[in-house]
């Protein structure tokens, strides 16, 4: 669109021809007031505050719906339109409660912004306002019907949005009334439900205190919490997420999520998880104490001097009697980067050992293969970031369910369709819910997807489609690994690719090298400058040959063969079905939240933070690395990087080869100091970095500021030494694409290796019964759940 | 159902076969018709629009559009689908006069429907009608059967290879909102009935997005008198830039209430002396709502007045829907204001936050005040919402509301004062039911 001028305030101003005044005067820095405009959602001009006063026009207009114009002059603030917005005002508050003191929106409130602003606080009304009970319409979304302005934020959002449809209005005038999809008379109770995902984007778009949090409510004042800006722990699409805190005896409490800022590359978007399910880390069941298995085969709280020591100890014993390569080392995909590096170099360098591997939820080792050294017709690497999603003019989706496994991809796919007009083709074996949005569809036998990669070189309808499109992003669910994801690869030579994980950090993992043949970056055991530096931090030569992978260490166990076994943020025993007497043999370190199976079969158990009391960086399926910071703090545990430093100090490793800290600002050696410098406990290590940065001074104080290690990263692993570290820090999400050369071929895994979390919207693996609300949802969607979703079709 | 009435001053020309049997097609097509779509058929479009342009006919719904124009708008090609819109949800207090034609004449509605789509290529119309009027809908679902039955409707009407035009009839749910046009693509489309954002204009994006033309039913059964008679001929019987003629619903207290056909332009005091027989029983006229409940109020000596738009414009209301509402001095006008604000506030579809809260604080302190718990404050409180609903609002029901409510607290202040002294006019004959019973829309 060609740009247009014109005149807003008396500043002249240029836009694309077609942009709304409104969006055009933000970008302006002119702030026009608007309840019921929403970017992004379908134009309502419904609630009259955005009047502006259009010149020749021959009453007030909507900056809402008006597009610039050539030589349109245009004044947003006049007595006049003032008088306008304040009348608007008056006539809202005449019925609305105004109970602000104790709304959960009360400071965070736009309806109180704009009184505030244009002093409608006079009222002139005798009759009483109408007044309605709140409503519970299911354990997260609460409406208190008195405080709605009718702006249709929520049904746009629920409908346009999120593609479910389940908000309504109901009535007509002033009776009109926000109404969930369950009516009083088809719900178990006899009160209106909502039978949804429990998203609470509604919530998030509301612009007063109508609809609330369920788990939020009535819980504090905005003002009294910390609001941290971090991501989130659940699915691997790696949405940001803004957490509220609140100081509690214990530490620090998370109150509440949200998505406040809409920085991240999730824009608007939150799921049920990323909202609602921080509170695992709230758990009772949350160890707080180190374990250690006695005399009497019973776990006893014991203080962290005599757990560590005691660990660190037999962990040398075991390795001086029975060799490095008897023990074994599983990692997590929910921890950081840093904390994934870091536990790999241990192995692999305390240790000495390549046994180690985590639960793979994806096989990014044979998409970084398949990729290596191939670009685009353009020349660009072809990893898909997250925003090729968001932004591509064409999507094939093979396999997966993103609704329910992935929904930031696809609220992505959505919005890229609706808004952008994108081309969605979706190959599946079921009628996933993204049907609705695809141009095509190609149905796959259960099973059949290598015949649909062959499909692909026949001349049908669909493959030809999927050929000519010159920009197209292949998102490829867990169905396809190995060979079979190889020779698609090889199929659609210029597509970009991305696939499917779960949870925060899969991906980090497999790029940090927690994998039994392969280093950091997918680099060679053999030869490469990694192999050689990690030989000199340890006592010997990296060994070649890899190691054992997840499910060969518990067949070695079986076995006998496997003397101990470090198990860090994971729990193999459950999920992959493996018979507790597999360990009956082997010493079992654990780090873990909760007494999960695994934990309870360890002999030294370490209570530690999770992802929302840590600061360092994760990688989300796509590749795309973004800072965590530490919101919570928990009385009792540690992180995994500060524990494996420990452990790797009393197993008696010079800790500094571990991690590089210190250098240039301290005295070299830490033995008797572990540095509980400023910034590194203080879970203001990433903001403190940021100062230390912008002064020149050196970051890395202590052993356990994750920052030292994310230099090693940036030096040693290929694709992350192209990161900004300010960009990081300023909490921009920045692609990694795996090195393009250097590579090196991967020995064949075992296919069972890559173990899909088959979570749902309401399921995060072994967190979800650590969850009380997701228990609740669960509970709830089963009682309410009619056919509601499927009759939005 | 309402007799029929007649006055020598009349100019019939819609109403002409009014108590003739046209219903009956036969009857219909003896009486010249489906004679004025087979010429529209012979002379194509361009002859079609620009005798629509040349008979200086403005849109009968109440906004006084010319039509010619607003059936030229509409896009030669289009990839969508064009439609041809009969708006018959007549439903503003006051005004009867399309469910008159209906009754009396559905064919010249059905043909001028068939008129507009050869005008502008469109092969489907939907006639909507008012959800009230549900009983009217039997007489029109007969016509279009007979038109169907005699291959007018259909494939190769007429017998003329490739001219295809069906019609489809459809009825409201009972809401006045739905009368506004957006708002009735809306409803016929099967959502809420609420208006949309305009631009795009329904010539351009209208009925499933398709363009499309929406024109009231008496406009749209003007078109076959008007290709038959030429629209010059049809120019002249009307005023200045207000062309031909005009159904006028005179009710209240008149002594021969009923639909008039007069020509536009005519007198204002000679329609309710003259033409309905001046005011009933001999008591004196107090005012005049003079275009359905929207307009506002004329006092009893501001009705002479040409029967025009531009000239009620000039007069500060409006022609409107043409519904004479004619009040005596018995009338009281806080009664009244109250009467007709319960309407709007019930009809409100509460879209738009003016429209929705303004209504409904108007109808409350009206309630209060009528009640006798008013005060001074209310006049002016009365005063300032009308004046800040107007021109803020999404669609013009807002307006609808706001503006007979500022005629009545302007012009009759005083009634308004002294009804807080006490001294009140006691209605004979209204009955003020509670609030919060639904008011009835519409009004006869
Ligand atoms: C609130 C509202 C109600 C309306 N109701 C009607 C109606 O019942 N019948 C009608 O013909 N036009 C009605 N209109 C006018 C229509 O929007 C539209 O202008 C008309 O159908 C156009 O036809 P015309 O050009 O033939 O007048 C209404 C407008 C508004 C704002
Ligand atoms: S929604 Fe806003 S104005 Fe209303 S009670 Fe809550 S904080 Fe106050
Ligand atoms: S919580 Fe439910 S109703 Fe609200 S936006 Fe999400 S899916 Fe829709
Ligand atoms: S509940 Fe909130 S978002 Fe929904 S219409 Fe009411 S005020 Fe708007
Ligand atoms: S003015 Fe607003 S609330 Fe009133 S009918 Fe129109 S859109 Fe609905
Ligand atoms: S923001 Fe424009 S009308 Fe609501």
């Amino acid at each position: 669109m060609p740009d247009v001028n014109f005149i807003v305030d008396g500043k002249k101003l240029t836009a694309p021809a077609g942009t709304l005044l409104i969006d055009a005067c933000k970008s302006a820095g002119i702030e026009i007031p608007a309840f019921c405009y929403y970017p992004g959602l379908s134009l309502q001009a419904a609630c009259r505050m955005c009047v502006v006063r259009i010149e020749k026009a021959p009453k007030l207009g909507t900056a809402c719906t008006t597009t610039v114009a050539e030589g349109m002059n245009v004044t947003t603030e006049s007595p006049e339109i003032a008088q306008a917005r304040k009348a608007t005002l008056q006539l809202l508050l005449g019925n609305h409660p105004l109970d602000c003191p104790v709304c959960d929106a009360g400071g965070e409130c736009e309806l109180q912004d704009m009184t505030f602003k244009y002093g409608a606080a006079d009222s002139f009304y005798a009759e009483p306002k109408n007044h309605r009970e709140e409503q519970k319409w299911s354990p997260v979304v609460y409406f208190d019907r008195p405080r709605c302005i009718l702006c249709y934020r929520c049904v746009r959002m629920c409908g346009e949005g999120m593609d479910i449809f389940a908000l309504g209005v109901q009535n007509r005038g002033s009776s009109s009334i926000i109404a969930p999809n369950v009516a009083p008379s088809e719900s178990p109770d006899h009160m209106a439900a909502l039978d949804c995902e429990q998203c609470g984007m509604c919530i998030d778009a509301c612009p007063v205190g109508a609809l609330t949090s369920g788990t939020y409510r009535y819980k504090t004042r905005p003002w009294e919490m910390n609001h941290v800006a971090t991501v989130c722990t659940h699915c691997g699409d790696g949405c940001k997420t803004t957490l509220g805190v609140r100081s509690v005896n214990e530490g620090s409490e998370i109150v509440r999520g949200d998505n406040r800022d809409k920085s991240g590359m999730n824009g608007d978007f939150l799921c049920n998880k990323g909202r609602y399910a921080f509170d695992f880390a709230n758990n009772i069941e949350r160890l707080s104490s180190p374990l250690v298995r006695q005399s009497d085969g019973k776990l006893k709280p014991v203080s962290w001097e005599e757990a560590l020591t005691f660990a660190g100890k037999k962990l040398r014993e075991l390795r001086d009697a029975k060799g490095a390569n008897s023990i074994g080392v599983i990692g997590s995909n929910r921890t950081t980067n840093e904390e994934s590096y870091l536990l790999q170099k241990f192995a692999r360098t305390v240790i000495g050992t390549n046994n180690i591997d985590h639960h793979r939820t994806a096989d990014f080792v044979t998409l970084a293969t398949a990729l290596q050294g191939t670009t685009t017709a353009d020349g660009k690497p072809r990893f898909a970031s997250q925003r090729c999603v968001e932004k591509s003019p064409a999507i094939l989706l093979i396999g997966g369910d993103p609704t329910n496994e992935a929904p930031l991809t696809a609220w992505n796919i959505r919005t890229n369709v609706r808004l952008n007009k994108a081309r969605l083709y979706v190959a599946n074996h079921q009628d996933i819910k993204l049907k609705r949005q695809a141009k095509a569809f190609a149905p796959v036998a259960e099973f059949g997807y290598a015949a649909f990669i062959d499909s692909l070189a026949s001349a049908n309808d669909f493959s030809t489609a999927v050929k000519a499109e010159e920009k197209l992003v292949v998102v490829v669910g867990n169905e396809l690994r190995g060979g079979e994801l190889a020779k698609l690869i090889a199929a659609l030579p210029h597509a970009k690719f991305a696939l499917l994980a779960d949870y925060a950090n899969s991906r980090g993992a497999s790029d940090m090298g927690v994998l039994p043949d392969v280093l950091p970056g997918y680099q060679s055991l053999k030869g490469s400058t990694l192999a050689s530096e990690y030989g000199a931090a340890g006592q010997s030569q990296v060994a070649d040959a890899p190691g054992l992978d997840l499910l060969g260490m518990f067949d070695a166990a079986s076995a006998g063969h496997l003397s101990a076994l470090y198990v860090v943020g994971s729990n193999p025993i459950k999920r992959f079905g493996i018979d507790a007497s597999a360990l009956k043999n082997t010493f079992v370190i654990v780090q873990d939240m909760f007494l999960t199976e695994t934990a309870v079969l360890a002999d030294v158990v370490f209570p530690a933070a999770n992802l929302y009391e840590k600061a360092g960086s994760v990688t989300n399926s796509y590749g795309d690395l973004q800072l965590v910071a530490k919101a919570a703090d928990k009385a009792g545990v540690r992180s995994d990087f500060e524990l494996i430093v420990r452990l790797a100090d009393k197993f008696g490793h010079d800790v500094k080869t571990l991690v590089p800290f210190g250098k240039g600002l301290r005295a070299a050696g830490m033995s008797g100091d572990m540095g509980q410098t400023r910034g590194a406990q203080s879970g203001e290590a990433d903001r403190h970095s940021v100062w230390l940065t912008a002064n020149n001074l050196e970051p890395k104080l202590s052993p356990f500021d994750p920052f030292a290690i994310l230099d090693e990263i940036q030096r040693v692993v290929p694709g992350y030494d192209k990161l900004l570290r300010l960009q990081l820090l300023s909490g921009n999400d920045q692609h990694i694409a795996p090195a393009a050369s250097g590579l090196v071929q991967i020995q064949t895994g075992r296919k069972d290796l890559v173990l899909p979390a088959a979570d749902t919207l309401f399921t995060s693996g072994s967190l979800t019964r650590f969850s009380p609300m997701l228990q609740d949802v669960q509970r709830h969607q089963a009682s309410e759940h009619t056919d509601h979703l499927a009759s939005a079709d | 159902m309402p007799t029929l009435v007649s006055h020598p001053d009349e100019v019939k020309v819609v109403s002409r076969r009014f108590g003739m049997g046209a219903t009956d097609i036969d009857k219909y097509i003896e009486l010249d018709g489906y004679k004025a779509v087979q010429k529209a058929i012979e002379n194509g479009p361009e002859w079609i629009v620009n005798e629509m342009k040349a008979s200086g006919l403005r849109g009968r719904g109440g906004a006084g559009f010319p039509t010619g124009m607003k059936w030229s708008f509409v896009p030669k090609v289009s990839e969508k689908p064009k439609y041809v819109l009969v708006n018959g949800d007549e439903s503003e207090p006051g005004t009867c006069k399309d469910h008159v034609l209906f009754l009396h004449d559905p064919h010249s509605v059905i043909e001028g429907t068939m008129i507009a789509g050869l005008a502008i290529g469109s092969k489907v119309g939907f006639i909507y009608l008012r959800g009230e009027y549900r009983y009217l809908l039997k007489i029109v679902e007969k016509a279009v059967a007979d038109a169907y039955a005699k291959g007018y409707l259909g494939k190769n009407i007429f017998g003329k290879e490739g001219v295809d035009f069906d019609i489809i009839t459809q009825t409201g749910a009972g809401a006045y909102e739905v009368g506004e046009e957006s708002a009735l693509m809306e409803s016929l489309e099967g959502k809420r009935g609420v208006p949309r954002i305009k631009p795009p204009f329904p010539a351009v994006v209208g009925l499933y997005g398709g363009p499309t033309v929406i024109n009231n039913a008496e406009t749209i059964a003007n078109a076959p008198h008007i290709l038959l008679m030429g629209g010059e001929a049809y120019a002249k019987l009307g005023s200045e830039r207000n062309g031909g003629t005009r159904l006028f619903g005179i009710s209240g207290h008149v002594e021969r209430p009923g639909v008039y056909e007069l020509p536009m332009g005519y007198s204002m005091r000679d329609a309710i002396y003259k033409v309905a027989g001046g005011i009933k029983d001999g008591k004196k006229l107090k005012a005049v709502v003079p275009g359905g409940s929207s307009c506002p109020v004329l006092k009893a000596d501001e009705i002479d007045v040409g029967l025009d738009f531009d000239q009620m414009a000039k007069a500060g209301t409006m022609l409107g829907s043409g519904g004479i509402v004619v009040l005596d001095e018995s009338v009281s006008i806080v009664e009244f204001a109250l009467r007709t604000i319960r309407f709007y506030q019930h009809e409100s579809c509460g879209w738009c936050i003016p429209c929705r809260e303004g209504t409904d604080w108007i109808k409350k302190t009206l309630t209060r005040f009528h009640a006798g718990g008013g005060n001074k404050k209310d006049i002016d409180n009365i005063q300032y919402l009308a004046e800040n609903m107007m021109g803020r609002t999404f669609c013009p029901l807002g307006d609808a509301a706001a503006m007979p409510t500022l005629g009545f607290v302007k012009k009759f202040r005083s009634e308004f004062e002294e009804y807080l002294e006490g001294k009140r006019v006691e209605h004979p004959l209204i009955q003020i039911t509670p609030i919060g019973e639904p008011a009835l829309a519409g009004a006869h």
